[in-house]
């Protein structure tokens, strides 16, 4: 057999890659069929509830567990390890509310609930600190943490002198710099916390069946949680297998089995029964996830075009107790000046550590840094769009400046920029209300990440894979059957696609937009391996070279002749009695098949209530750069969830903490407030898609089109109102207090 | 179609809908109260066994006052459609159809509907509107999206030829993570255009 060399057929020869593809478990999820980690049910099942820990910052000295086990229905209380004291034991510091204490099985949720309530727990109060904007007082209160910082000087500007301190000398050359810039803006920016909210809360479904575990497990990383689990219940990997045939929202938040799932593999192993250990909804605000918050204070120096020229920055924020913020490298976002100073300080708050968020910290660091080019324009009197453009000169990425420019002047296209754009602040006004546009760019590198593949073709033509990656919502079944279908000639409903195990060969997490690279890469190298073992077979049967052979349509056939061919059963009845295996490997690195890098420009048109301080989305515009799509209809829709997303961090969600207490004062649906159908406004979507785009190969898509919009939808508040609503979300409350500022 | 009474005006059924009428009822509200305890005073203390009419089969279920709809349906029935998101009903997510009415499983006790007509997701495999949901891709994660599906039918069911407008202000009660509005309400424009609301 000759050396496969890996490709992607050529557009006009695709049957499915690139073209808009139905999800047929999309059925299965609207009709009630699919099942997730909480759907699952076994005979014999107890249902845990847990108490949460009511305080911010304690010590828990004791446990009361004699009322709660008398509630009838509850068959057992478990303390949780680390987090609850056994009797006579040391007092555990807990330094977030909602952290899980002590857990409650019972035949029912409502009997495992009352059991909760019945449980009586001593604490010791400790200070709490949760004001995560207000640096001043972290400060004061000792809750700060030095999280980075660095310089970046043009080498034109030469070094400090023999006798100079560097230091000094940093500073006086800053400050020249901001002396010889025409055009020089401060200002303070932020984006608030805001949590996961996984519609399926965190958790899972186990038992135990001799000495193995087996958990329905909510997660992002079927292949490798495992470890998780292993470790901490002292035994090993092998013994632990991982189910998630569907998962309920992640977000970032799902790679790890967290210490619920190892409770309730403990209880599991205790009683010997399947247990069912979800997280209560406030439990999965307080502790599911949250995205680090992310404040600056910014000074910025242009030329007499409006070209930063140095940017001086510190910025703040939390992740909790653990301290940290976003690493200085990603301020400022995509714009990168010749001379940047940068100074990062963590705040430790009582609040659960953050896990990742989809696009870790570039949504924050975009929204907190393009919002000054925007004032650098408002400043200047001139269009945001061509000082966004103008800045396209110092990017960090710089070969990607003609694709950004050529992206903006599409979104500006697709908007109405020429037609709806004004001063800031100068448009006209309908009764109370006003109308302005808003701009963001964005970057993300989404390199496909490791997967293997084990790949049967069967002698009576059946096609299956096995893959231990994960559906998380993008539609990996569908592009890994897409894949297999284009390779072998096939319909979608000839391939059968299993995933969701970790029995299954091992595939990376679902993360960092790393999927559908990783699955596509895996299932096309094993695709191709295998068509062209049976292009052997079929070319000896039909005495034509194999090179000559094509797969399309049900059928082998020779090029250019249309009666020398086999169909496909027949082509796969030359393979023997037992199926062809391939098992294909991808390991991170350059491939044929994938790339890396994709840019994005979202644009915003909104209208302000001056009077309420309500913003109403008109419309939002995402062009994307992807290389190579593979599903065209999902891809769309990942975009349109990302842009949702955005208006949700833009407008509506944010995690509330009383100052006093801690206490994180709305963790229900009702009070998180999150964007609903009605609050969308008109959205559009372009793939951009220049020529030899496809030979980029597949790069990832899920987090790129969720940073920039709420950069956009910033940036249009502002141009509508000629005023700066600092921090995101941009509530009516705030807008009303920033329009009240601003009138002095 | 929806019934021709369900959107007439009615004082007492306005009342009853309200949450306003929890805080003032021991005032306003007594000759309801009093004709509506007369017909169905009951107590009921701990466990006992009741038949609830789901998707038009009786079905057997052990409850106490405290289990929600939800629970039943969950756990007893197997019916997992509806799914637990939010303890207050606020995320649409257990919408289920009570007497061909949306209302979330989650925050409506088993005993109140004792005797009612009780659809869930399930019964809507032959439907239009999971079928548009595939066509317009109107599901990521799909936790929503059962309940989505209810709350879209029993909404066209009410307003057969629903104007995007009407789809874009009706479909609030449910609450989508990933993000799938807009494809839902493709999805729901689809249905209201073609007339499959029949």
């Amino acid at each position: 057999m000759a050396e496969v060399k890996y490709i992607w057929p050529d557009n006009h020869k695709s049957a499915y890659i690139g073209k808009r593809v139905v999800r047929p478990d999309t059925l299965e999820k609207s009709t009630g069929i699919a099942k997730y980690s909480y759907d699952v049910n076994f005979p014999n099942q107890v249902v845990v509830r847990a108490l949460g820990c009511p305080h911010a910052h304690c010590k828990v000295i004791s446990v009361d567990t004699s009322a709660a086990e008398k509630v009838p229905g509850v068959v057992l209380v478990h303390l949780i390890k680390d987090k609850a004291p056994a009797p006579g034991g040391d007092p555990i510091e807990i330094q977030a509310e909602g952290t899980l204490l002590v857990a409650v099985a019972a035949e029912s949720e409502a009997a495992a609930a009352e059991g909760v309530s019945k449980l009586k727990v001593q604490y010791e109060l400790m200070d709490v600190f949760v004001d995560d904007q207000n640096l001043a007082a972290a400060e004061a209160a000792k809750r700060t943490k030095a999280a980075g910082g660095g310089i970046e000087l043009d080498d034109a500007l030469g070094e400090p002198g023999a006798n100079e301190e560097e230091k000094a000398w940093e500073e006086k050359t800053i400050q020249k710099l901001f002396q010889d810039s025409k055009y020089v803006v401060e200002g303070r920016y932020g984006v608030d916390v805001i949590t996961h909210c996984c519609l399926e809360p965190h958790g899972a479904t186990v038992y135990w069946e001799g000495g193995k575990l087996r958990a329905y497990l909510s997660t992002q990383n079927v292949s490798t949680t495992d470890d998780g689990y292993a470790t901490a219940l002292g035994i090993t990997a092998d013994d632990v297998q991982v189910t998630c045939n569907y998962i309920g929202g992640g977000f970032g938040s799902k790679f790890q089995p967290g210490y619920w799932g190892i409770a309730a593999a403990e209880i599991s192993r205790k009683l010997g029964r399947p247990v069912k250990f979800l997280l209560s909804r406030d439990q999965e605000l307080k502790i599911g996830g949250n995205r680090p918050s992310g404040y600056i204070d910014v000074k910025i120096g242009a030329d007499e075009n409006g070209v930063v020229q140095v940017w001086d920055s510190h910025h703040w924020g939390t992740s909790g107790f653990n301290g940290s913020t976003i690493g200085v490298t990603n301020f400022p976002y995509v714009f990168h000046p010749k001379n940047v100073r940068r100074r990062a300080t963590g705040i430790i708050t009582n609040n659960e550590p953050s896990v990742a968020w989809r696009a870790p910290n570039h949504p924050q660091a975009c929204a907190i840094t393009q919002t000054a080019y925007d004032d650098l324009a408002a400043k200047m009197g001139v269009d945001s769009f061509d000082i966004f453009m103008r800045n396209l000169e110092n990017i960090d990425i710089p070969e990607k400046a003609s694709l950004y420019a050529e992206e903006m002047r599409i979104a500006a296209e697709l908007i109405g920029w020429s037609n709806h754009w004004h001063p800031h602040g100068k448009g006209n006004k309908r009764g109370s209300v006003v109308e302005g546009l808003g701009i963001g760019i964005h970057k993300w590198g989404g390199a496909a990440g490791e997967s293997n593949c084990k790949l049967r073709v069967y002698p009576d033509g059946g096609v299956e894979s096995f893959c231990g990656t994960q559906d998380i919502g993008t539609g990996t079944r569908t592009v890994c059957a897409m894949v297999l279908a284009e390779t072998f000639g096939l319909t979608l409903d000839a391939v059968k696609i299993n995933i969701g195990s970790s029995t299954y060969p091992f595939s990376g997490a679902s993360g960092g937009s790393t999927t559908v690279g990783a699955v596509t890469e895996s299932h096309r190298r094993a695709a191709q391996e295998a068509l062209a073992k049976i292009f052997d077979l079929v070319a000896t049967k039909l005495g034509a070279p194999a090179d000559k052979l094509e797969a399309s349509k049900g059928e082998i056939r020779v090029t250019g002749y249309s009666d020398k061919k086999l169909t496909w059963k027949e082509a796969c009845s030359l393979i023997g009695i037992r199926p062809l295996e391939v098992n294909a490997e991808f390991k991170r690195g350059n491939s044929p098949l994938s790339s890396v890098n994709v840019g994005g420009v979202q644009m915003a048109h909104v209208a302000v209530d001056l009077e309420t301080g309500v913003v109403k989305m008109k419309k939002l515009v995402a062009v994307q750069d992807m290389g190579l799509i593979v599903n065209r209809q999902s891809a769309e829709s990942q975009i349109y969830g990302a842009m949702i997303m955005s208006i949700a961090a833009a407008l509506f969600e944010q995690r509330i903490n009383d100052p006093k207490t801690g206490a994180f004062v709305n963790c229900e649906m009702g009070t998180y407030r999150l964007p609903r159908l009605g609050d969308i406004g008109e959205l559009v979507v372009h793939l951009h898609e220049p020529e030899n785009e496809r030979d980029r190969g597949v790069i990832g898509l899920g987090e790129p089109p969720a940073i920039s919009g709420i950069t956009a939808i910033a940036n249009a508040v502002c141009n509508a109102t000629g005023v700066r609503v600092p921090s995101q979300p941009m509530t009516p409350q705030r807008v009303l207090n920033a329009l009240r500022s601003a009138k002095g | 179609m929806a019934k021709p009474s369900s959107d007439q005006f009615s004082r007492r059924a306005f009342l009853k809908g309200s949450s306003a009428v929890a805080a003032a009822s021991a005032v306003v509200t007594s000759a309801a109260a009093q004709e509506k305890s007369a017909q169905s005073s009951q107590v009921i203390a701990g466990e006992t066994t009741v038949s609830l009419n789901v998707n038009g089969k009786s079905m057997t279920a052990k409850v106490e006052p405290r289990t929600t709809l939800l629970d039943v349906l969950r756990y007893q029935f197997n019916l997992t459609g509806a799914k637990p998101v939010s303890s207050d009903g606020s995320s649409g997510a257990s919408t289920v159809l009570i007497d061909n009415r949306p209302v979330e499983a989650a925050v409506t006790l088993a005993l109140s509907a004792v005797g009612k007509n009780i659809q869930t997701v399930e019964s809507l495999a032959g439907d239009a509107v999971p079928k548009a949901f595939m066509q317009y891709d109107a599901s990521q994660c799909g936790f929503c999206t059962p309940g989505f599906v209810v709350a879209v039918r029993a909404f066209l069911n009410r307003n057969p030829n629903a104007t995007e407008e009407q789809i874009r202000a009706g479909l609030n009660g449910n609450i989508c993570r990933c993000g799938t509005y807009a494809n839902i309400l493709q999805a729901a424009i689809s249905i209201a255009k073609g007339g499959q609301n029949g």
